[in-house]
């Protein structure tokens, strides 16, 4: 095991967020600060509370959720992406470094930079509305283990990736929806039944639902159901990972 | 001498199919300067790319210290320090915080005595707090040179060292690269000019279209290149060389009617006045005499064509 090469790619990933600490963790809290005066208080006005929770809290953990992947899957893409496009990846490709190690320092530098972002939002949160937390392990687990997931999901973008339009495709298109459309802002219950089973095969959903039974322990699926997805994403992301890495690298001439 | 570096039959096919290096075989030895001597796509880059892991060849084998560097790469890579071609370098990092990345990455902890030797030696000591965005294209070459050095390896690649570098630099750079010399250290480096092969390698290996032409120690290309050729035409035909000219170095022509001799310049005695006295004596008359100078530049040049004519054929 190169420890040391991992330590160097971890800490010269994180030191780019060091950088670039006010845009990184400026855009998500702007972002953050809109969701709650849009949904929040002017929905909100509206909707007084679902499942006995107040709208304003019911949409923290969704808001959470898609700050933690939108973040962990642009970070790790990025990171990646970018030696390819600079050509500095030459550097990685000549060390004695294993493909698992260099994952190891992509991808925990970039689900480190989102996990301190996912807790500066809930801080946030805790600025305008009342937050409590029911399940705290568990919240913590939901966390730590959708950001290293979606760095992963990041990483095997970035990695395929051969322009920038490619970069960003998968999560405007895919990701950014799959969250809208996942219950971040409301619970399914509020949908007619069509879309609720439609909203079923919604990842996201689980995810979402899951993170939110943490704090009110009210859901939309049975929490067990919810850590299930998790784990199966994770091990398909690692699936996905180990095959393209079997079949050798296409940043590799 | 050991053999420090082996490359058996390597061959290299890109992706679009185009074949890059042809059958290579190659031998480094340990400590020594070795220049790869060859024109612009030659396969030079390809080949010392392939053997530091940042492109992957298509058969053959190369053992470094005689570790696989697919099978052993860790070891193997371990060696190795590499400065590409071109200057790829991040844009907001420091010089020291990115010297230090890649020794990390080589999986050595910070030894922040010998990368500032390192950075003093290439005058980089007082750029050490710059970001490398602010450097100029030397500065920036001399950066990657620390960053191939940064783990101490015992090989060091150098592609193409001197393109677009000024004067000074490269006056360094062959400082640096004597000294790593005598430090044991194994120098490999890529070169389409002839002067730079000429002026630090201990041997050199002409490459053209993937194929290894010639390797030859240095002195005695050089010593090719000192050596001249004396044509005499003969105003008639001879049948064979005279015993008493045996002594030179004579080659009669196929048509008879020419003789060439080869000597080197740089012996105080050429000998040139004895042979054409001798001839007078035998009866031999002269119509014409010229001479030819060989420099590696012609030999390079005929062993480029050479090769090129060869392959036409084929
Ligand atoms: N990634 C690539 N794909 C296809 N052909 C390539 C690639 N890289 C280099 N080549 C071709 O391989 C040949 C050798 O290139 P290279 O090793 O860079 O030559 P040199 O370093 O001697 O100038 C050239 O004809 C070049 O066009
Ligand atoms: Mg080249």
């Amino acid at each position: 095991m190169n420890y040391y090469g991992v330590k160097a790619i971890y800490l010269h990933e994180m030191d780019r967020m060091r950088r670039t600490l006010f845009q990184s963790l400026v855009s998500p809290l702007i972002s953050t600060s809109l969701y709650f005066i849009v949904f929040g208080s002017a929905i909100g006005s509206r909707i007084k509370e679902v499942d006995g929770v107040a709208y304003g809290s019911f949409i923290v953990p969704g808001m959470i959720m898609l700050t933690l992947l939108t973040q962990s899957i642009s970070n790790a893409s990025f990171g990646i992406y970018f030696p390819k496009f600079t050509g500095t990846i030459y550097e990685l490709l000549a060390a004695p470094i294993s493909s698992f190690e260099i994952i190891l320092g992509f991808v925990g530098a970039a689900a480190t930079k989102s996990l301190i972002i996912g807790c500066v939002i809930i801080a946030t949160a805790g600025l305008f509305v009342d937050l409590n937390i029911a399940h705290p392990l568990v919240m913590m687990f939901f966390l730590i283990f959708t950001a290293v997931t979606f760095s992963l999901f990041g990483f095997i973008i970035g990695f395929w990736a051969d322009n920038f339009e490619k970069l960003q495709l998968i999560p405007i298109l895919i990701i950014t929806p799959l969250v809208f459309l996942g219950g971040s802002f409301y619970s399914i219950n509020m949908l007619p039944e069509f879309w609720q089973k439609v909203s079923l095969f919604n990842p996201v959903l689980y995810l979402v639902s899951g993170f939110r039974w943490s704090f009110y322990e009210i859901a939309d699926v049975s929490i067990f159901t919810s850590l299930a997805t998790m784990l199966f994403i994770l091990f398909s992301c690692i699936t996905i990972i180990s095959i393209s890495f079997a079949k050798g690298y296409k940043i590799k001439n | 001498m050991k053999n420090f570096i082996s490359i058996v039959n390597l061959s290299k096919v890109y992706a679009n199919n185009f074949k890059a290096l042809d059958e290579i075989n190659l031998e480094i030895e340990k400590g020594e300067i070795f220049a790869l001597l060859g024109p612009n796509g030659a396969g030079k880059s390809t080949l010392i790319n392939i053997i530091c892991g940042i492109v992957t060849s298509s058969a053959g084998k190369i053992l470094v210290n005689n570790f696989d560097i697919k099978k052993e790469y860790r070891k193997a890579r371990s060696l190795i320090g590499i400065v590409p071609q071109e200057l790829t370098l991040e844009a907001f990092e420091t010089v020291w915080d990115n010297v230090c990345y890649s020794r990390g990455l080589y999986g050595k902890s910070l030894n922040s005595n010998y990368i500032e030797s390192l950075l003093k030696e290439l005058s980089l000591w007082e750029k050490r707090k710059s970001k490398l965005r602010e450097l100029s294209g030397g500065m920036k070459r001399r950066v990657l040179i620390a960053k191939a050095l940064s783990h101490e390896p015992t090989v060091l690649f150098l592609d193409e060292p001197s393109a677009s570098v000024d004067v000074e630099l490269r006056k360094d750079m062959w400082g640096i690269v004597k000294r790593l010399k005598q430090k044991g250290v194994t120098i490999i480096l890529t070169t389409h000019y002839i002067e730079e092969a000429e002026e630090i390698a201990d041997r050199v290996g002409i490459i053209n279209h993937g194929k290894i032409i010639v390797v030859d120690r240095k002195d005695e290309l050089i010593k090719r290149l000192g050596e001249k050729k004396l044509i005499l035409e003969l105003q008639e035909t001879i049948n064979n060389i005279p015993t008493i000219l045996q002594e030179f170095n004579l080659e009669l022509s196929e048509d008879k009617k020419r003789i060439t001799y080869t000597y080197d310049t740089k012996n105080k005695r050429t000998g040139i006045t004895t042979l054409l006295n001798l001839m007078r004596d035998e009866g031999i008359n002269l119509k014409d005499m010229n001479t030819e100078k060989s420099s590696l530049e012609s030999i390079f040049i005929n062993l480029v064509k050479g090769s090129n004519n060869e392959l036409l054929r084929s």
